[in-house]
């Protein structure tokens, strides 16, 4: 107790809490930041972590190659004959392997038609196969995913699963389930497969009664392949709502890479020569930025993304064939897909030993949360520091001169005239930024109609363009109403300023824990705005400031940064197409697979910028 | 004064009329934070079953409620929520009514003081005036109304609201002065809960204060008065029992209502300190453990007994909030009953130090809980650790908050006998340190 009980202790504390206040935030802030670049630096060597997969050996005995071809054209002339995934073809072909074969019909009606992927009303199959454990009951289960997309894509894919699917039916080790599954319509089948097979319905999906279960499913691939031949092998870990896989089924799946030779990638990049100085640093900085920017926008990486949030443990690797000179066949990938199942088969119990909370600056090299949470946390010091400066300028104002000493704290900064009213003046601006919130929420999905009706627009126009005409008549709200509404002058905004800075902190908390990325990131661009809005004096550099980093905006700059790392930059045009894209598809995530990131932009961030918007026009 | 009330529980009813029929509620019901193993709607519900089936309900290991809940809501189940709406707002009202009584009491008291001269000179700004005093019984119903904490309970059905709907009226009767109605709510209160056990103490020395009866354990009429409160508790309790008793035909309640509060056996996370230290602990040390645990909630009336002797009400107060943190199974509502006392103090607010920090860590926690909850149990990625981390804090800050209330108590106290200006021996200006 002794540091914050003794008065005078508490005073001096104070004093130097107010005087210091702006260079402490200034500090703190560029630390932050700074840890957060560091952090390649800080990443250890990645480590398989569970017992039951480190020390058994393996030996992979297939050689499916030229099997999977095989199959992979009759599948694709089948494919192209029936117009869709041939239903029958793959039933068949499953049954003669050996497997036990169910079919899934589905059917879902988007809230508005899909432009990327050119779809409104879908409907569609999934068929898979079920090799049942000769070694043990039912009880669990592994899973092998290939999505069967439009156009001639992954059927390469297709292929290798029934080659897999008919050398492991050969095979009598087996102590779980093997699932071989094909899915229509990439994450809308994953989605039903999913529904269906754990008998929840989270979305408007509808699906039929499902056919047939196996046990608990343990962990998932998904596999996306379109040529015969490929240069290396690149893996999705970013689920739903950046939910991300236990470390160690990403370690099993490098350690298995390095076995085959095969060359394996992570956002499209190679791993860093070691040694974390000059071109080392740079790629991993920019490869753990794409992460962020990947786990941030809360979409899944691939089909896998959506096994997570049912605890299953899921990656999507895809097979990538550029300019390089050494090409593999489909063989090395087939052998490394049948050690990782036989290693899966070992496991004794859930992957739970290693990290469940990571971000990777290369493939082999990891940073946990314990590295990377103070990086957010110095960020929130700032939010700390000021609602302390707030709260103390508040409650000196309120005694006043002249009081006993009480144990509050005396500052230097100038007296607050004390105001009438109590804190009813806060409300409007409350009300209305949680309004502006809200609408921004509801509106667009649900007025779609009336925009149609009104507006020489299509349906998927009119909800991105209302999205962005409420988010900008949003913006002018404050202004023009609280001109009426104004009162409480300096207590005023300093009350809601505190309020402000406290619900952000508050959100940022909770996003750190729930996507660390999406946190940090809305944590680097509205910490510096909340910290230094003020009503009063020259405007025109805050309202920038507060314009440059609404969240909306950094959206934007969010896909432009991606381009950039990406090292294919777009022009403005680009990016505005993107832009668009990403706010449409954003809405439709939440509709299909129940992502929260739209909502929580827009009952969140957006209010508490609003806010802090209210803030700077207090009269 | 009538009509702002009438307007708060109007504006409660249709907060809780609104929940109930949205789709929140049933989360809500889920929430560990809000339903315990002892006053869980489901629980009741299947106690209710079984009564049906006519089979004891406490033949299963689900049903911890006592006889005389299971047999209100066997007559009363249709109308379920109902109940618990009027329950929140009769215990508002109780506790309105209470704290008007009590801030006459209070003001009567200060008045005297001030002409015996017992107040230093220069406090006249310590001295609660009408005016502030005036709108401090309808904060107090909206506190209590209007919290989340027991919105949340309500909706639930969490009979944490019956428990304090009882305690609100034995309040409002110690605070009357009838003596006898006391100890009926009280006994009732106790045996719904055990833990009301403690507000013997100062609902006692509430009691002989009113009665002016000086307690000093040498004076005869203390003793006797205390001996009648005493027995009429007892009588009382006896009676509740026995009655249950009758009602069932068999002492099956004892062990599964009270046995369970003392013991501990279920554990499922929830916001007290108990489940965390239970589940880890080695099997044969618990027995020790929960007596170490449980006395905690009945060892500090002795020390508060001691030092606020002379403001009962206060230590009403800090022994209701002791109860909702260390008892077996806390939940929020247990939390909302001692947070509406919050306002009778409001002329502490000066004296209070942390009280910024403090209600940032209660809402920071508050929201944290399902958040942690969720990456726990849904995700997958946190682990019991993460949960009981955050529970710890909510304590040590419902703790802190609770101390930093005594202590500006204590510290009022003093400058009102001393006056607020006090110099040293060598005329400096002093300053009270706690050490």
């Amino acid at each position: 107790m002794g540091l914050l009980s003794d008065p005078q202790c508490r005073r001096a504390l104070g004093r130097l809490l107010l005087r210091l206040n702006t260079p402490l935030c200034v500090l703190s802030y560029l630390s932050g930041l700074a840890w957060f670049l560091l952090l390649p630096l800080l990443a250890p060597r990645t480590y398989l972590s569970e017992n039951a997969m480190g020390s058994t050996m393996v030996g992979e005995g297939s050689d499916l190659g030229p099997r999977a071809l095989a199959l992979a054209r009759d599948f694709g002339e089948h494919r192209r004959r029936e117009g869709g995934i041939p239903v029958s073809w793959l039933s068949h072909t499953m049954f003669q392997l050996g497997l036990e074969v169910h079919s899934q019909p589905f059917a879902r009606t988007l809230p508005f038609p899909d432009e990327a992927h050119e779809r409104y009303l879908v409907r569609g199959t999934n068929v898979f196969g079920v090799l049942r454990a000769p070694r043990a009951a039912s009880t669990e289960a592994l899973l092998l995913l290939v999505p069967c997309c439009e156009g001639g894509k992954n059927e390469q894919a297709v292929g290798l699963l029934l080659a897999l699917a008919g050398y492991c039916r050969g095979q009598i080790y087996w102590a779980k389930d093997l699932i071989f599954l094909v899915t229509e319509h990439d994450l809308l089948g994953t989605q039903a497969w999913l529904e269906g097979y754990h008998g929840v319905n989270l979305t408007a999906m509808q699906s039929g009664p499902f056919p047939g279960r196996a046990g608990a499913i343990q962990a998932a691939l998904a596999l996306e392949l379109s040529s015969d031949v490929l240069t290396s092998v690149d893996v999705a870990v970013e689920g739903l709502d950046g939910q991300l896989p236990n470390l160690d089924l990403l370690n099993l799946f490098q350690s298995f890479c390095h076995k085959n030779g095969l060359l394996c990638t992570l956002q499209g990049k190679l791993p860093p020569p070691e040694g974390p100085s000059g071109p080392g640093y740079a790629q991993s900085l920019r490869t753990l930025g794409l992460m962020v920017l990947g786990q941030a926008g809360g979409a899944p990486g691939g089909p896998h993304g959506l096994f997570l949030r049912f605890r299953i443990e899921a990656l999507t690797l895809r097979g990538i064939n550029s300019f390089r000179q050494h090409k593999f066949d489909l063989g090395a990938l087939g052998r490394t897909l049948e050690g990782m199942f036989r290693k899966l088969n070992n496991l004794l119990e859930r992957l739970h030993q290693s990290y469940f909370l990571y971000l990777l600056p290369s493939l082999a090299r990891f940073v946990s949360i314990g590295s990377y949470a103070p990086a957010l946390g110095l960020l929130l010091l700032v939010l700390a520091l000021r609602a302390l400066e707030l709260w103390m300028r508040l409650s000196r104002s309120e005694e006043g001169e002249g009081e006993p000493p009480v144990g509050e704290v005396r500052g230097p900064s100038d007296p607050v005239p004390p105001a009438r009213g109590g804190l009813l003046y806060l409300v409007p601006p409350i009300l209305i930024s949680v309004g502006a919130g809200a609408a921004l929420y509801l509106l667009p999905v649900r007025g779609q109609a009336v925009a149609t009706q009104h507006f020489p627009v299509g349906e998927a126009e009119a909800v991105v363009l209302a999205l962005i005409g409420i988010y900008v008549a949003g913006m002018a709200l404050p202004h023009s109403t609280h001109r009426a509404l104004s009162g409480g002058g300096q207590r005023g905004w300093m009350t809601l300023k505190l309020l402000a800075l406290l619900a952000l902190a508050l959100l940022l908390t909770c996003l750190a824990l729930l996507n660390f990325s999406l946190g940090f990131l809305l944590g680097v661009t509205l910490v510096p705005p909340a910290a230094a809005v003020r009503p009063g004096g020259n405007r025109l550099p805050l309202a920038l400031l507060l314009v440059l980093t609404t969240p909306g905006l950094s959206l934007f700059m969010a896909v432009l940064l991606e381009r950039e790392l990406l090292e294919a930059p777009a022009g403005l045009g680009e990016a505005w197409q993107r832009f668009l894209g990403a706010l449409g598809q954003g809405l439709l995530q939440e509709h299909l697979h129940g992502a929260h990131l739209s909502p929580l932009l827009c009952l969140g961030a957006y209010p508490c910028w609003l806010l802090l918007w209210n803030v700077l026009f207090w009269k | 004064m009538a009509a702002p009330l009438v307007l708060v529980v109007l504006a409660a009813v249709t907060v809780r009329a609104a929940l109930y029929r949205s789709s929140l509620a049933v989360f809500i019901a889920e929430r560990v934070e809000v339903a315990s193993p002892l006053n869980a709607w489901k629980r009741v519900v299947e106690g209710l079953a079984l009564l049906d089936l006519g089979v004891s309900p406490y033949s299963g290991a689900i049903f911890h409620e006592t006889p005389l809940i299971i047999y209100l809501f066997h007559f009363l189940i249709e109308y379920a929520e109902l109940v618990f709406m009027i329950t929140d707002v009769l215990t508002a009202v109780a506790l309105y009514l209470a704290i008007q009584d009590f801030n006459k009491v209070v003001f009567k008291k200060q008045k005297l003081l001030i002409e015996l001269d017992k107040y230093a000179p220069d406090v006249a700004e310590l001295i609660q005036t009408p005016m502030e005093m005036h709108y401090i019984p309808l904060k107090v119903a909206l506190f209590y109304l209007l919290n989340p904490y027991t919105v949340m309970s309500c909706v639930a059905k969490s009979t944490c609201a019956i428990n304090n709907s009882v305690i609100a009226f034995f309040i409002l009767a110690t605070i009357k002065g009838s003596a006898f109605l006391s100890a009926v709510f009280l006994a009732l209160a106790t045996y719904q809960s055990l833990y009301p056990l403690t507000l013997f103490a100062p609902a006692l020395l509430y009691l002989l204060q009113r009665q002016f009866i000086p307690i000093k354990l040498k004076s005869k009429s203390f003793w006797l008065y205390t001996m009648q409160y005493t027995s009429l508790y007892l009588c009382s309790l006896v009676v509740i029992i026995c009655l249950s008793f009758f009602l069932l035909n068999s002492w099956d309640f004892i062990p599964s209502v009270y046995g369970f509060i003392l013991s501990v056996p279920d554990l499922t996370p929830n916001i007290g300190l108990f489940w965390y230290f239970f589940a880890e602990m080695f099997e044969h040390f618990s027995l020790f453990f929960v007596c170490v645990f449980q006395i905690n909630v009945f060892f500090y009336t002795i020390p508060l007994a001691i030092k606020l002797k002379e403001h009962p009400m206060f230590f009403m107060f800090v022994q209701l909030a002791i109860i909702s943190i260390f008892k077996s199974y806390p939940t929020v509502g247990d939390i909302a009953l001692y947070m509406a006392f919050l306002p009778v103090w409001s002329h502490l607010y000066r004296f209070l130090r942390n009280i910024f920090i403090l209600s940032c860590v209660l809402i920071f926690c508050s929201f944290l809980f399902p958040v942690l909850w969720h990456l726990w149990i849904y995700a997958g990625s946190a682990n019991s650790n993460f949960y009981y981390a955050i529970t710890l804090t909510f304590n040590i800050g419902q703790i802190l908050l609770i101390s930093d209330y005594f202590y500006a108590f204590l510290r009022r106290e003093y400058y009102l006998t001393h006056g607020l200006h006090l110099t040293r021996q060598d005329g400096t200006e002093a300053m009270l340190v706690l050490k």
